[in-house]
C-alpha cells in the first residue's frame, strides 16, 4: 500500500509561482506537527492512570493532519488507535503507537528524499511532473 | 245570232221554225237575266269577294246580250226602224261590252286560278301541321307518362317496390297485358323470372342467358320487338285461338357503383343487363308506336338508375352497420387497453419504490461499511457487494427506463458536453476488462467531429458503453476497434435501413459511431431479434448484456430518440460482429467552451477563480489549516487564518464573505462560533457563509451544523476541484450541504 494518497498529489496542485515551496512547508510544517503529538501520546500512554481521552484528542489531531497531506498509512493507523482509546485499552494503544512512529519515521525519511531529489532536478535546470 | 238581221229570209218563212226560234230566244233572255241576279244575289252573301267591279262588267255584259236577244223578239214580224235602231244600240253595246269582258278576263282567269292553287297548298299545309300537332301532343303525352313513372319510381328506395311500380305503372300507362322483368342469376349464366305484373307469384322460370333473341336485345339500347314465341315472352298459356299481342323487350342496364363515371353513361361489355319483356294484349290489333317504345327505353334507363341508387343505399347501410360495430370493438379495446396501462404502471411504481428502498439501504450501507476500518479481505467483499448492488440497481433503473421509453414519457436531458471525452470514458471503463482477456482496443475519432455536442450525454454514453461492452464481452481473443466520425448524407442512408431519412439540418450533425470486434459473430437470421427484448435464443441471450435482453432494447430506443438508427452486421458465426449506430447531436454555440475544458464532469457555469474572496479559516490543526489556506489561496481568494475559537470571535467582520472552520474537534466549538456570527451579523446580507469541514460522515453533525445555522458542510478531504466547485455553488446558491 502506498505511503501517501491522492491527497499528496492534490497538495503538488497548489504549488505555483506564488508560492513554490507550497508542498514542502506543508510537510514540514507536518512533520514538526507530528513529533510533538506523538511525544505527548507517549508521555500520556506512560502515566500510570491515563487519560484516554486527552490519548484520544492527540490521535485525532494526527489524524487530521496526516489526512491532510495524504499520509494514507498514518492515518490508517491512527483510525486503529482511536479505537483503542475509545475501548481504553493501553496494551493496544501502546501497540499503535509504536505502529505510528515507525510509519511517521519511513514517511519523512521518504519525503524527505523525495524533496532531495526534487532540488536537485529543479537545479539540474529540469522540471518535476506533477503526476 | 247569225241569223238575228233584218234582211227578209230567202226561203219562205217557217212558221214553225219561227216559233221555237223565238220561244228560244225568249229563254235565252231570261237565262242572261237571271244570271247576274244569282250572281248578286250570291255575291251579297259571300264575305270576300274581290272581283266587284269585274262582277259589274260581266252582269252588263249578259243583261246586253239578254237585252239583245229580247229585241230579237221583235225582229221576226216587219219591225219598223225605232226597233231597229234600238236593235242596233244594243247590239253595238252588247258587242263593245263582251269584247270588254273578253280582254278583261284574260287578266282575271290567271288569277282566279291561282287562287285555287293557293288553297290547296293551305290545305296541304293544314293538314301537315295537323299531323305534327298529332305528333307533339304523343311526345308530350309520353314525356307526362314519363315524368309519372319516373316520380313513382324514384319516391322509393327500396329495390322491389321499384321494381313492382315499373310494371304497374308501365302496364297502366300503355295498356299492356303482361309486363316481366327477368333478372340475372348469381352466376350470371341464366336470368331467372323475377317480377311480374298479372301473375302474383312467379314460380322460378329461368332461361339461359346465350339465346340469340336475348343477346340481340342485349346488345342495343333500343327496344326490340321480338316474337311472342321465344322463351322470355311466353309467360302464360296462350289462349288458343286468339292472336298474342306483340311484344317488346328492353335491357335493363344493373348498375354498380364502380360502374359510374362522371362523364358517359357506361358501354361496358362486362355490364349485367335484365329484360323487361312487355307484351301488348292478345288481339287488340294494336301496334307498338315509337313514342311507346320510347317510353320503354326511357323508363328502362330511370329503373337503372332508381336499382343503382337504392343498391348505393344497401351498401352505405351495411356499411355504416359494420363501422358501428368496429366502433363499438375499438372503443372496448381501447378501455382494456387504458385499464391494462394502468394496471402496469401501478405495478411498476410500486415495484420500483419496494425495490428501490431495500437498493438503496444495501448501497448506502455498504458504501458507509466501506469508509471503516475492514480487513482488506472485508473491504474486497464490502466493494464487490457495492458493485454488485450497483449493478442491480442499474438494472431496475433500465426497467423502470425501459417502460418509460415505451410509454414515451421518457425525454432527453440535452445539454452540452464534451464529445471526445465521452468515448474516452467509456474506452477508460472497458479497458481494465479489455486488458485482463488480452483483448486490443483502439479507439479512432474523425479529426472533423466536433469536440463539444449538444445532446443527452448519459444516455450516449450509456448506449455506447452497452455496444463497446458487447463488444468486448463476446470475444474471446482479437481486438475491437471503436470509430467515430460526422456520417455525410450519402452515407446516412443504409440498404439496411429503409425507413430512415436522415435530413441534413443546420446546427446538427449525425454522428456515426461503429464498433467493430472479432468475437463469436452473429447468425443472419437472428439479426432481427437482436433488438427485441426479452428473446429467448440463445446467441441472443449471450449477446444481450447481463442475460436479460433489455440491454440492446434499450440502446435502440435511446438511439431512437436520439432520430438515429442502431444495427447490427455480422457475417456469421465465429467471423465477427459490427455494431453501428448513428445518432443526431446538435452544434454547441461557441460561447461558453472556455468553461467546459477545465471542468469535464462539472456543471457548466462556475468560476475557475475567485479573486479577492475574503475568505476566514479557522483551523486548530495546523497542518490542515495550511493545506486549507494553500486550497483556497490557489483559487485566488484573500485568506486570513485563525487557529483558535476565540481568535475566529476576534477577527471575524463583515468584510469577510465566507468563514470555513474545521469542526472535526470532539467539542462543540464550531458550532458556538456559528451561532455568535448570526448573533453579530443580524442582516442576512452582512453576514459571511460559515461553512464547516468536517472528516466525520454522520448525520450527526450534519444536522448539529444545520441547527446552529451553518450554510454548508463540506467532507474532508478536499481537492481542488471540490473546493472550486463548492466555492462556486455557495457563491450562487448560498447554501451547500453535501450529500454524506
Amino acid at each position: 500500500m502506498g505511503y501517501v494518497d491522492d491527497q499528496f498529489s492534490q497538495l503538488h496542485k497548489l504549488q505555483d509561482e506564488s508560492s513554490p515551496d507550497f508542498v514542502v512547508e506543508v510537510a514540514s510544517l507536518f512533520f514538526d506537527d507530528a513529533e510533538k503529538l506523538i511525544n505527548s501520546m507517549a508521555r500520556a500512554l506512560e502515566q500510570p492512570c491515563v487519560d484516554f481521552k486527552q490519548v484520544d484528542s492527540h490521535v485525532h489531531q494526527l489524524k487530521g493532519s496526516s489526512s491532510s497531506i495524504g499520509a494514507l498509512r498514518v492515518k490508517n493507523v491512527c483510525i486503529a488507535f482511536r479505537s483503542f482509546c475509545d475501548a481504553q485499552n493501553r496494551e493496544g494503544c501502546m501497540r499503535c503507537l509504536q505502529q505510528v512512529s515507525h510509519e511517521y519515521t519511513m514517511l519523512k525519511s521518504k519525503l524527505q528524499t523525495l524533496f532531495r531529489m526534487e532540488q536537485q532536478i529543479l537545479a539540474a535546470g529540469g522540471s518535476v511532473p506533477l503526476e | 245570232m247569225e241569223s238575228c238581221n233584218c234582211i227578209e229570209p230567202q226561203w219562205p218563212a217557217d212558221e214553225l221554225l219561227m216559233k221555237y226560234q223565238y220561244i228560244s230566244d225568249f229563254f235565252i233572255a231570261l237565262a242572261y237575266f237571271s244570271i247576274p241576279l244569282e250572281l248578286i244575289y250570291f255575291v251579297k252573301k259571300s264575305a270576300v269577294f274581290p272581283y266587284r267591279w269585274v262582277l259589274v262588267q260581266f252582269g252588263a255584259f249578259i243583261v246586253l246580250c239578254g237585252a239583245t236577244h229580247l229585241i230579237n223578239l221583235w225582229t221576226f214580224n216587219m219591225h219598223s226602224r225605232t226597233v231597229a235602231i234600238v236593235m242596233t244600240t244594243a247590239k253595238v253595246l252588247t258587242a263593245v261590252v263582251s269584247c270588254a269582258t273578253a280582254l278583261m278576263l284574260v287578266h282575271i282567269i290567271p288569277d282566279l286560278l291561282s287562287v285555287k292553287t293557293r288553297e290547296l297548298f293551305l290545305k296541304n299545309k293544314a293538314a301537315e301541321l295537323d299531323r305534327e300537332m298529332g305528333l307533339i301532343r304523343t311526345q308530350e303525352e309520353t314525356g307526362r307518362h314519363v315524368r309519372m313513372l319516373t316520380h313513382e319510381i324514384r319516391s322509393t328506395l327500396d329495390r322491389h317496390t321499384i321494381l313492382k311500380t315499373t310494371l304497374v305503372e308501365l302496364g297502366r300507362t300503355l295498356a299492356l297485358e303482361e309486363c316481366a322483368l327477368w333478372m340475372p342469376t348469381r352466376t350470371g349464366l341464366e336470368l331467372q323470372l323475377s317480377y311480374t305484373l298479372r301473375q302474383q307469384n312467379p314460380v322460378g322460370y329461368t332461361v339461359p342467358i346465350q339465346l340469340p333473341v336475348i343477346n340481340q336485345v342485349f346488345s342495343s339500347n333500343h327496344a326490340v320487338k321480338i316474337s311472342p314465341n321465344c322463351p322470355v315472352a311466353r309467360l302464360r298459356p296462350l289462349a288458343g285461338k286468339y292472336m298474342p299481342g306483340e311484344v317488346v323487350a328492353v335491357r335493363v342496364p344493373l348498375l354498380h357503383l364502380s360502374n359510374f363515371q362522371i362523364n358517359d353513361w357506361p358501354e361496358l361489355s362486362t355490364k349485367r343487363y335484365a329484360l323487361m319483356v312487355l307484351m301488348l294484349p292478345s288481339d287488340s290489333a294494336r301496334q307498338w308506336h315509337v313514342h311507346e317504345l320510347e317510353l320503354v327505353e326511357v323508363v328502362a334507363d330511370q329503373v337503372a338508375v332508381a336499382l343503382s341508387h337504392a343498391a348505393i343505399l344497401e351498401e352505405s347501410m351495411r356499411a355504416r352497420d359494420l363501422l358501428m360495430q368496429q366502433n363499438i370493438a375499438l372503443d372496448s379495446a381501447r378501455r382494456e387497453a387504458e385499464t391494462a396501462i394502468r394496471a402496469r404502471n401501478d405495478f411498476l411504481a410500486v415495484m420500483n419504490h419496494e425495490m428501490r428502498t431495500p437498493m438503496h439501504a444495501i448501497i448506502a450501507l455498504s458504501s458507509l461499511l466501506q469508509e471503516t476500518e475492514l480487513t482488506p479481505e472485508q473491504r474486497l467483499m464490502v466493494e464487490t457487494i457495492l458493485k454488485s448492488s450497483n449493478l442491480l440497481a442499474t438494472l431496475i433503473n433500465d426497467v423502470l427506463d425501459l417502460s418509460r421509453l415505451e410509454d414515451g414519457s421518457l425525454q432527453l436531458q440535452i445539454g452540452t458536453f464534451n464529445l471526445h471525452a465521452v468515448f474516452r470514458e467509456v474506452l477508460n471503463l472497458i479497458k481494465p476488462i479489455a486488458s485482463v482477456k488480452k483483448l486490443l482496443v483502439a479507439l479512432n475519432l474523425a479529426p472533423d467531429l466536433p469536440e463539444y455536442a449538444v445532446g443527452d450525454e448519459k444516455r450516449l454514453m450509456q448506449t455506447l458503453l452497452n455496444v463497446v461492452g458487447n463488444a468486448v464481452k463476446f470475444t474471446k481473443e482479437g481486438n475491437i476497434s471503436i470509430t467515430g466520425f460526422v456520417a455525410k448524407s450519402e452515407s446516412l442512408r443504409d440498404s439496411r435501413a429503409p425507413e430512415f431519412f436522415p435530413v441534413p439540418i443546420e446546427n446538427h450533425f449525425y454522428l456515426r459511431v461503429q464498433v467493430k470486434d472479432s468475437g463469436s459473430g452473429i447468425s443472419p437470421q437472428d439479426i432481427p431479434n437482436l433488438f427485441t427484448k426479452f428473446a429467448q435464443n440463445q446467441a441472443i441471450a449471450l449477446r444481450n448484456s447481463s442475460g436479460s435482453g433489455l440491454g440492446l432494447a434499450i440502446c435502440k430506443r435511446f438511439v431512437n430518440l436520439m432520430e438515429g438508427h442502431i444495427w447490427i452486421e455480422s457475417e456469421g458465426l465465429g467471423k465477427g460482429c459490427t455494431a453501428i449506430f448513428i445518432v443526431k447531436l446538435g452544434i454547441p454555440e461557441h460561447s461558453n467552451d472556455s468553461n467546459l475544458s477545465f471542468i469535464p464532469k462539472m456543471p457548466v457555469h462556475g468560476q475557475t477563480n475567485f479573486p479577492g474572496l475574503k475568505v476566514l479559516v479557522m483551523d486548530e490543526n495546523g497542518v490542515s489549516r495550511s493545506v486549507t489556506k494553500g486550497l483556497l489561496l490557489h483559487l485566488g481568494c484573500d485568506v486570513m487564518t485563525v487557529s483558535s475559537v476565540e481568535e475566529c470571535f476576534r477577527v471575524v467582520s463583515h468584510e469577510h464573505q465566507v468563514v470555513f472552520m474545521d469542526v472535526c474537534v470532539p467539542g462543540i466549538d464550531g458550532y458556538e462560533v456559528a451561532v455568535h456570527i448570526h448573533d453579530k451579523f443580524t442582516r442576512r446580507h452582512e453576514r459571511p457563509l460559515i461553512v464547516a469541514l468536517t472528516g466525520s460522515t454522520d448525520n450527526l453533525t450534519k444536522d448539529n451544523c444545520m441547527r446552529v445555522g451553518m450554510d454548508g458542510v463540506i467532507l474532508k478531504p478536499v481537492s481542488l476541484e471540490k473546493m472550486r466547485s463548492v466555492l462556486s455553488d455557495l457563491l450562487e446558491h448560498r447554501v451547500l450541504f453535501e450529500s454524506m
